[in-house]
């Protein structure tokens, strides 16, 4: 036994000092700051999404956001799944125009927008959200609570994480400083002040609410089955516990004379 | 004289024909199992299961996506929003890749532990080595369908390892593409292939099936099973532990499923795939880790430049596998009667643990010097200490049956 350590010893030294010479310097990575940690109402087995909540998010969404970001992938018929009545996602709606066509003489129309219609985008393509925002492309909302590490911490983070560049940090031009954004300077400017919006419900817009809000909007629409997928789990999960112990039993039952 | 059914005079009928009800017997009730399996030996059969689920969800996938560069993102969302169930089937999915890999790295290892690769089951442990390969290749094009941007650069690097290959490297790799770039082409074959190499893969476990009834399952003392003593019949016998294994395996799997499906995922793979915006990090699914740690430890040797030289380190690691039954010069098959072996083994594990975990930080630093010393090791563990420990090592002395190492447990247990 003694020599295999020994041995192994030799070896992982021999390794070591060969990849040391080789590669010397470790380059310490910054570490960007933590964020600030909410409690979210779909948070944790039992969770949904706060229905006031995501209405109230849907408001700063569509006052806000929606000047510069799209939300390609929720349909206004959507909003039904969060309370709206047939009346209401009609209004909402039909304050937008889109596009349509060919129609029976062959012309490209725009006409009001329907329940089955998609979010109004900001912008005709890409190309033209980038030459309105100084070369930056705003990014489309629907998944942006997956395709960021975090999730809805890190929305709240950025949108209420603005503040004075430190005096050790440049920002270049157009760009402003935020420490949760990779890098530490982003495109969009600070959105939120507080009472941007004022809110149906009464609650008091500060830019906290404003930001747990639309966070909670967004994390409805990239994943818009949360609700039932964590009702449908808690059955199947439990099912399962169920069905593992009868199995054990008659395990055990068949194997007590092998045993 | 008692009464035959007509059902049962129908399956006579039909099997003295085609005698696959009597096959089924032989396979699934009669078989005769060593009585000692302990609970790693359930990994086999739960390996078969994540098969079936990966197959049947994938399916229905197939017919709601779109494989096409424009389409294939927004088809995947329409899955999660529009199809009824879409996201449970494609969570399921995703998630059961993972499983699929965890599931069978359990059950590549308690061969290791267990010797079960050594003589007489040499092609058996071949053809599990084929099915590993084929599963990676499955899981690396099904991972591109999806068109978020780790799909695409996923692609883009694991293609690129072509490329390596000296002269033909660069016609290899654009004929891969179909084109001069991961394009249309690339994400339509790999969709094809991908829904292709699964049913190879059911071809492969019906070889390895094959080669495991021809001698019986290997066992935890790693003893040939001599005579009745030794086994009981598969029937209900394993039956009932594989379905308390599969049972609890899906409570894991369906807990990842509802409540962490992204858990496993990178978060990269929710921006639609951009090939003008490289991410910062491209790291493939945990299961490729320890891989493709291998692959970037590797530096310039000699005139091989380190992309060669780590593209024949990833593969070699794999391909080493096949003469492991060589490499292995002890003639003990278990671990248990295998004091030195045993320290290996766990040490081996260790190893490919903190390869995985070096495979997903930047090669840069220590995560680097620590990614080639695994590396090293893992090659040292199969190339030098495999044989060497074989020769020198003195082995435990082995019960004389199956029978009598469970019997000589028992009365252990009895007089603690």
């Amino acid at each position: 036994m003694i020599y295999i350590r020994r041995l192994l010893a030799t070896v992982v030294i021999c390794v070591f000092s060969i990849s040391v010479t080789d590669c010397g310097k470790a380059i310490a990575a910054s570490d960007p700051i933590p964020l600030i940690k909410q409690q979210w109402s779909f948070d944790g087995i039992f969770g949904e999404f706060d229905k006031q909540s995501v209405q109230r998010g849907l408001q700063v969404y569509l006052e806000i956001c929606a000047s510069c970001h799209g939300l390609e992938y929720v349909a206004y018929r959507n909003l039904s799944e969060v309370g709206y009545t047939e009346e209401q996602i009609k209004a909402v709606a039909s304050q937008y125009e889109v596009e349509d066509g060919p129609n029976s003489d062959g012309e490209i129309f725009t006409r009001t927008a329907r329940p089955a219609d998609y979010f109004n985008n900001p912008y005709a393509n890409d190309m033209e959200a980038k030459l309105m925002n100084n070369g930056a492309l705003p990014p489309d909302l629907s998944l942006i609570y997956k395709a960021r590490p975090g999730g809805a911490d890190y929305l709240y983070s950025l949108l209420t994480g603005y503040e004075e560049e430190p005096e050790n940090h440049e920002v270049a031009d157009g760009l402003y400083y935020n420490p949760y954004f990779p890098g530490g300077a982003v495109a969009m400017p600070q959105p939120l002040y507080g009472d941007d919006v004022e809110y149906a419900d009464g609650t008091d817009a500060t830019i906290a609410q404003q930001a747990h809000d639309v966070a909670t909007f967004l994390a409805w629409a990239a994943e818009p089955n949360l609700d039932s997928r964590k009702k449908l789990g808690i059955k199947v999960l439990l099912f399962l516990i169920v069905l593992s112990g009868l199995l054990y039993a008659s395990k055990t039952k068949v194997w007590r004379e092998v045993h | 004289m008692s009464e035959i059914s007509t059902g049962k005079r129908i399956i006579q009928w039909f099997d003295y024909r085609l005698p696959i009800f009597t096959f089924m017997h032989h396979s699934l009730v009669d078989y005769p199992a060593p009585k000692n399996l302990n609970y790693w030996w359930n990994f086999g059969s739960l390996a078969g299961i994540i098969l079936v689920i990966q197959i049947v969800s994938g399916i229905v996938l197939a017919m709601h996506y779109t494989p096409h560069v424009d389409y294939a993102f927004s088809s995947v969302e329409s899955i999660m929003r529009d199809v009824n169930y879409g996201w449970l089937i494609r969570y399921l999915h995703a998630n059961g890749a993972s499983a699929f890999f965890a599931v069978v790295y359990i059950h590549v290892f308690r061969g290791l532990y267990f010797g079960s690769y050594k003589a007489p089951r040499e092609v058996l442990w071949w053809m599990g080595l084929i099915i590993l390969l084929i599963m990676m290749a499955t899981a690396f094009m099904g991972y591109v369908l999806p068109w978020g941007q780790m799909s695409f650069w996923a692609a883009t690097v694991i293609t690129n390892l072509f490329s390596a290959i000296p002269l033909v490297g660069e016609s290899i790799t654009t004929w891969l593409w179909g084109g001069f770039a991961v394009g249309n082409a690339t994400l339509n074959r790999f969709y094809s292939l991908h829904y292709l190499l699964p049913f190879v893969l059911v071809g492969v476990v019906f070889l390895h099936l094959w080669a495991l009834h021809r001698f019986g399952s290997n066992n935890p003392t790693g003893l040939d099973t001599k005579g009745p003593k030794d086994t009981v019949p598969f029937h209900p016998y394993y039956t009932v532990k594989d379905l308390f294994g599969i049972s609890v395996f899906l409570l894991i799997l369906l807990a990842f499923v509802f409540y962490a499906p992204n858990y496993l995922g990178h978060p990269d793979n929710y921006i639609k795939a951009n090939p003008l915006v490289t991410p910062a990090h491209i790291v493939p699914e945990w299961y490729f880790l320890p891989f493709y740690a291998i692959l970037r430890a590797v530096p310039d040797i000699w005139f091989v430049e380190a992309k060669l030289a780590g593209v024949i380190a990833m593969f070699s690691a794999i391909l080493l596998l096949f003469v492991l039954p060589w490499l292995d010069t002890s003639s003990v098959r278990s671990a248990r009667y295998r004091p030195w072996y045993k320290q290996i083994f766990w040490f081996l594990v260790i190893d490919v643990i903190v390869l995985g975990v070096a495979g997903a930080k930047p090669p840069e630093g220590m995560w680097l010097i620590l990614g080639r010393v695994a590396t090293a090791y893992y090659f040292v563990h199969f190339l030098i200490l495999m044989p060497i420990v074989g020769r020198l090592e003195p082995t435990r002395p082995l019960p004389a049956s199956i029978d009598e190492s469970v019997l000589g447990k028992k009365e252990k247990g009895a007089s603690e």
